[in-house]
This record gives structure tokens, C-alpha cells and sequence, in this order.
């Protein structure tokens, strides 16, 4: 198990909804949006798959290149693909509705 | 895998009741007694292997269709014969458990085995709801549907302290199977996951368990050994009756508001949150 | 006191999307009156497994159950529902508690004068292994709260596939008022690999399919009279079949009750050999004492 954190700060508008996408069957993953408390966005991320923080980065890096809100994302992942990853954020985003 | 499965049933059986046979009417695997433990008449269950049944994946002990029935026919004899009586008289009810598992087998899916299982479960606890004293001794094995089916629904559950002794969902052997493990593996998980544990000792700690039993020689226990065991049900009995029908006392000891702390908040919260919809 | 109801009434031509396709809270909020449902201790409330991360195994912030209070045809009634994509559905410490707590407090709401109807949605192999004894032990309370709560409000199974309802869960749709199945659900104690690995190929090939559903299958599960509906595989039939349970009420005697005909079925059974699925289904008919199989 891993457990990764990401920070970004630049990520400031205000958001009241809340969303959860997903189911952590194998090769697929959740994840929580909620408001967050603190300024910026706050990521962590719970996988079962070790060794590709990376390809995490670089997940939340293109995500929060077009998302500026503020919140607190939590992950639980079992193996989902960056590009099942894009899409179940992209889910979040729009059954978040702001 | 223990190659007494089964005979320490029979030989705690024989000696609390001093019968060893079922009755003519039941399959050889089933032996029942109604007999006195303290001062007061009780029935007593127990399932043992019979390797000359007409269902061949019951002979090693596996509990099937027809111990099933019989479990609940029996059980349900006693809740009728005693339900106009106060609660203080309703009998005891004393499962011993040495059962190696459910059975695995076609005939016994087709026909529908898990409703034979839910037919007993249902009689136990309805046996305990109605106000009699359901107690649980385990001196070997209670392995996943065997256990459910008899002995997981009593008020108390008491077990012998020993490496023979094993509460489980699955057997090592089948479970290393089908989790793609080794068993020694297994073992190993179990000593840092204690719900995993083939001990005895660490399914004490999960907080289910009423009484851990001390004795010596677990097959053929002597008369000193069977003394205590008897009280200890007795004691178990007392205790029963004291307490609500329900299973909630396996939440409350100390044990198992550590290592059922989880599933104690989730109760909890829904608690909280049901009263606010 | 007057209460608003709202009665949720779907045109026959809207709502015929497979139910299977739905994961287990979809499946959940699809039985209930519109707007009238709210999930309790849900993915927000965070309360995970805490045994599966010390095996490197990623949890589920709900725990794989989903409960959702609301009305059913403007009754109170509770699902509670397994996701069987997450560890095949099985019953962990968490699930099996929030399982065990929505049945008890439906109990209490139903002895205060409140009759709270649950629906058990069961995708689910049973005891999840990494969890073994407190999912075993989860197992043996989810059965007796089944059996206080049926005293007082239809308890209704609702097995829809693909995972189907295996293990000690099949002892709680044992124990259930009603059970609803498709034809593409399978309903039995041990499954066709477990079989097999126990008992040998000859025993039971897991790899023939037929044989599989011949036995464990909706259409045959209900054939026996071992299950009481068999439903298409659609939101609006299986939410359907749910609101006409929720409205029967209690049956007049539990399946797992009938313990005299079943000692009956289970002496006339012929195991010299393998039984023919569907010879029993016939022989069964013969058996039941009020003409018609429940």
C-alpha cells in the first residue's frame, strides 16, 4: 500500500458541493471531492499498486491545469490506468456541478 | 488438518450425557440427548461423522442436508414442548461442535443446502429468542457453514484451549487454496491479522468467546476434566438467562471493543444518522 | 399525523435499463420513491476496513454496503446493498456491522409501530477471507437480526447477478420472507470452484456453465420453490417486484420454518447418484403440502 499527497495551491475557487465516483474493484478506483477547509487543493491518494507516484503526478498536474477548485480530493485506487483516473476526476467534476 | 475431526465430538458428547447413538429416527450423524446438567433437564447436540451415509460428502463429518433438518427438527421439538413455560424453565439448549464444515457437494447444492443450514440457524435462534439458554461448546472444529448452521446462533460460546481447536471461515488447506497462498503463509498473516488467526487464543481476543476452557486431554477427557467443563455450561446458562435474547453481548466485552472498535463506530453512526431521516 | 407521500408511478415505456448493469448503490436508490431516500453512513462518513490496507489490499471508503432509508410505495423501508465489484461482495467487519445495525434499527422502529420493510440487495461470495472470523462472525448476526426483523416487516432478498449469492450470506436469503432472483443470479451455499476444489471435477465442473445454472440459477432456484419470484433483468421489473413484497407484509409462514417438509423432501431424495435439476423440481411439486410452492 502506498499513500500519496499532493498540494495545489494556485487551485483557489470556492466550492460547497460535494461527489463521489467510482468503485474499487480490480483495476479501477473512488474518489471523494469535497470543499476543502484550507486554501488550494489538497490531494491523497490510498493505492494498493506501488511505485508510480509519477504517473500520479502527472494525472493531477493535467487535471488541475484545467479544474481551479478548492478542494479536498481522496483516492482509494486498486490498479486503475492514468486515463481511468482522468476520467472518473472528470466524472467527480461534473457530478460536482461547479 | 486434524484427523480427529469429529471424535472429539462424540467423546465430550458421551461424556456429558453418557449416550454415544442418535436416535432411531435420526441419520447415525446427529446425536441428540435430553438429560440433566445441574438441576435441570437439557438438550444437547452434537454432529459427528458417518462414514456409512447414503450422501457421500458427509462421511468425514460435514454438515448436510439431512444433519441440517435433523439439527432443526430436533431444536424445534424443544421450543414446542417447552413454550408455555416461563422463561426460567424453558431448557437449556448445549450444541457441541466438532464440525469440519459444511458439505461440498452436487446433491446437496441441488437440493438446496442453504436453506437446510438457514432451517437450523433459524431453530437456534429461535430457540434463543423465545428465552432458552443457547450454548455452544466448541472442543475441535467450527468452520464456516458448519458453524453457522450449528452453534453460531447461541447466547454463550465456550471453547477448549488447544492447538486442535480451531474457529475459522475456512479451512487452512482450502483457504491457501483459493487465495493462491501457501499455508505456512497463512499462519504467518494470522499472527498480524488477528480475525485471520487459526488460534484459538486470538479468536479470544476478538471479544465472541465467553470461555476459553483449560483441560488436558482433549479426546478422552477424565471425569475431573468433564466436572469442569459441566460447570462452566452451567455458569454459561446462569449468565444466559441474565441477559437479553439477542446477540448484542458479543460487542460488549473489553475484547471486542478493541478489536471490534471498527464496526462498533460504523454501528454507531448509523445509529446517529437513521434517527435523523 | 399527515404526512406529503410521494408515490413514485413509472410509465411502463420509461425505465426498462438492466438493473444488473447498475453498481450496488445505483441498484439501491433505483427501489425507492423519488426524493424520498437518504444513504446513511455513507462513502463520506469514511468508515473503512481496517484490516485490508494491513495486507496491501485498497479499501472502500463505504466498505462495499450501501444503506439507504427512505419508503417503498410510501412505506418506511431500508436497502441495504452489496457492491459486488468490490472484493467479490463479501462481508468484512464494517459491511457486515452496517448490515447488522440497519436490520436492528428497522426492528425497533417496526416494534415502536413503525413496520420498516428491509430489502437485502446480495452480491456477495460470503465471508471476505482477509477478514475471516469477524466476517464469519458478522454472518451469524446479520442471521439473527434477519429473523428479529421478520417478525414484524418483509425482510426481501433481491439477488440479481452477475456475482450471485454465495457462502454463509445464502443462509440470510435462507432466512428471508421473500427472495427475488433474474435468471442470470445463482443462489447456493458453496459455489461451483469451491466444489470442485473440495470435492473433486466429477463432483462439480466448475467450467460447465450449463450445469451451473441448471443448479444455482434464478429459474431453477425458483422452480424448487426455493426462491419466490423470477424477475427480467430490468430497473422497473425488479423495483417492482420489490414494492409488491414491501406491500404483501409478512408471509404467512417463513420458508426456513418449514422444517417438517423439508425433512420430508430431503428422506424421499434418491442420492445413490446425481439428482436431475429438473426431475426434483417435479417430484418437489408433488410434496408441498398447500399446492403451491413458496
Amino acid at each position: 500500500m502506498e499513500h500519496i499527497e499532493f498540494e495545489y495551491p494556485n487551485a483557489q475557487r470556492r466550492i460547497t458541493n460535494r461527489a463521489h465516483v467510482g468503485v474499487v474493484g480490480s483495476g479501477d478506483m473512488e474518489v471523494l471531492f469535497e470543499p476543502s477547509e484550507r486554501a488550494g487543493a489538497h490531494v491523497s491518494i490510498a493505492t494498493s499498486v506501488n511505485g508510480f507516484r509519477g504517473a500520479w503526478q502527472a494525472v493531477f498536474d493535467r487535471f488541475f491545469s484545467k479544474f481551479d477548485g478548492s478542494v479536498r480530493i481522496q483516492v482509494n485506487d486498486a490498479g486503475a490506468t492514468p486515463g481511468s483516473v482522468l476520467l472518473r476526476l472528470e466524472q467527480a467534476v461534473e457530478a460536482l456541478g461547479q | 488438518m486434524s484427523e480427529h475431526v469429529g471424535l472429539r465430538g462424540k467423546a465430550w458428547f458421551q461424556a456429558l450425557t453418557g449416550q454415544d447413538e442418535a436416535s432411531k429416527e435420526d441419520p447415525a450423524s446427529v446425536l441428540t440427548a435430553d438429560v440433566i446438567i445441574g438441576d435441570e433437564r437439557a438438550l444437547f447436540l452434537c454432529v459427528i461423522p458417518n462414514p456409512g451415509s447414503r450422501f457421500p460428502c458427509v462421511r468425514d463429518g460435514q454438515v448436510g442436508l439431512e444433519e441440517g433438518y435433523t439439527l432443526a427438527h430436533r431444536v424445534r421439538e424443544a421450543l414446542n414442548a417447552d413454550k408455555d413455560k416461563p422463561k426460567s424453565q424453558k431448557r437449556p439448549i448445549i450444541a457441541i461442535i466438532d464440525v469440519k464444515s459444511q458439505a461440498y457437494g452436487r446433491r446437496e447444492e441441488t437440493a438446496g443446502l442453504f436453506l437446510a443450514a438457514a432451517a437450523s440457524s433459524d431453530a437456534y435462534a429461535s430457540a434463543r429468542m423465545a428465552g432458552h439458554p443457547v450454548i455452544s461448546f466448541v472442543v475441535g472444529h467450527a468452520l464456516s457453514g458448519g458453524f453457522l448452521t450449528h452453534g453460531y446462533q447461541a447466547n454463550r460460546i465456550l471453547a477448549l484451549d488447544d492447538a486442535g481447536v480451531t474457529i475459522h471461515a475456512m479451512h487452512k488447506e482450502a483457504a491457501a487454496k483459493i487465495t493462491r497462498r501457501s499455508v505456512d503463509d497463512l499462519e504467518r498473516l494470522g499472527e498480524r491479522i488477528l480475525p485471520m488467526s487459526y488460534n484459538v487464543q486470538d479468536y479470544a481476543k476478538l471479544g465472541l468467546l465467553h470461555q476459553l476452557l483449560h483441560v488436558e486431554s482433549l479426546i478422552e477427557p477424565n471425569q475431573s476434566e468433564v466436572d469442569e467443563a459441566k460447570n462452566a455450561i452451567i455458569a454459561a446458562i446462569v449468565d444466559a438467562r441474565k441477559g437479553p435474547p439477542d446477540l448484542g453481548v458479543r460487542r460488549q466485552s473489553p475484547a471486542a471493543q478493541k478489536s471490534r472498535k471498527a464496526g462498533i463506530a460504523a454501528r454507531a453512526l448509523m445509529e446517529h444518522e437513521w434517527k435523523k431521516v | 399525523m399527515i404526512e406529503t407521500i410521494e408515490i413514485n408511478v413509472i410509465p411502463a415505456f420509461v425505465n426498462r435499463g438492466s438493473f444488473i448493469e447498475l453498481n450496488g448503490r445505483e441498484r439501491a436508490q433505483a427501489l425507492f420513491d423519488k426524493g424520498s431516500w437518504r444513504e446513511l453512513v455513507g462513502p463520506f462518513d469514511r468508515i473503512e476496513s481496517p484490516w485490508l490496507p494491513m495486507q496491501g489490499v485498497a479499501p472502500q471508503f463505504d466498505d462495499g454496503c450501501v444503506v439507504i432509508k427512505g419508503r417503498i410505495t410510501g412505506k418506511p423501508a431500508v436497502a441495504i446493498s452489496l457492491e459486488g465489484a468490490f472484493q467479490g461482495g463479501s462481508i468484512g467487519e464494517v459491511s457486515g456491522a452496517k448490515m447488522v445495525a440497519a436490520l436492528d434499527l428497522a426492528t425497533i422502529d417496526s416494534r415502536d409501530g413503525k413496520p420498516t420493510a428491509a430489502i437485502l440487495l446480495l452480491e456477495t461470495g460470503g465471508v471476505r477471507l482477509q477478514e475471516a472470523n469477524l466476517g464469519l462472525a458478522a454472518i451469524a448476526e446479520v442471521i439473527a437480526s434477519i429473523l428479529e426483523l421478520r417478525q414484524y416487516a418483509p425482510v426481501i432478498t433481491v439477488i440479481a447477478g452477475t456475482v450471485g449469492c454465495f457462502g454463509g450470506m445464502a443462509l440470510a436469503a435462507g432466512v428471508s420472507s421473500y427472495v427475488v432472483m433474474t435468471r442470470e443470479a445463482r443462489l447456493g451455499l458453496n459455489g461451483p470452484e469451491v466444489i470442485e476444489q473440495e470435492s473433486g471435477k466429477d463432483e462439480f465442473d466448475a467450467s460447465d456453465r450449463a450445469l451451473i445454472w441448471s443448479i444455482h440459477g434464478g429459474e431453477q432456484r425458483v422452480g424448487m420453490g426455493l426462491a419466490d419470484d423470477l424477475v427480467e433483468d430490468s430497473v422497473d421489473g425488479i423495483a417492482s417486484a420489490v414494492q409488491h413484497f414491501v406491500t404483501a407484509g409478512k408471509p404467512t409462514q417463513h420458508r426456513s420454518e418449514q422444517v417438517e417438509l423439508y425433512r420430508r423432501r430431503i428422506a424421499s431424495l434418491d442420492a445413490s447418484s446425481q439428482i436431475d435439476p429438473l426431475a426434483l423440481r417435479e417430484q418437489w411439486k408433488g410434496f408441498n403440502s398447500k399446492g403451491r410452492t413458496r
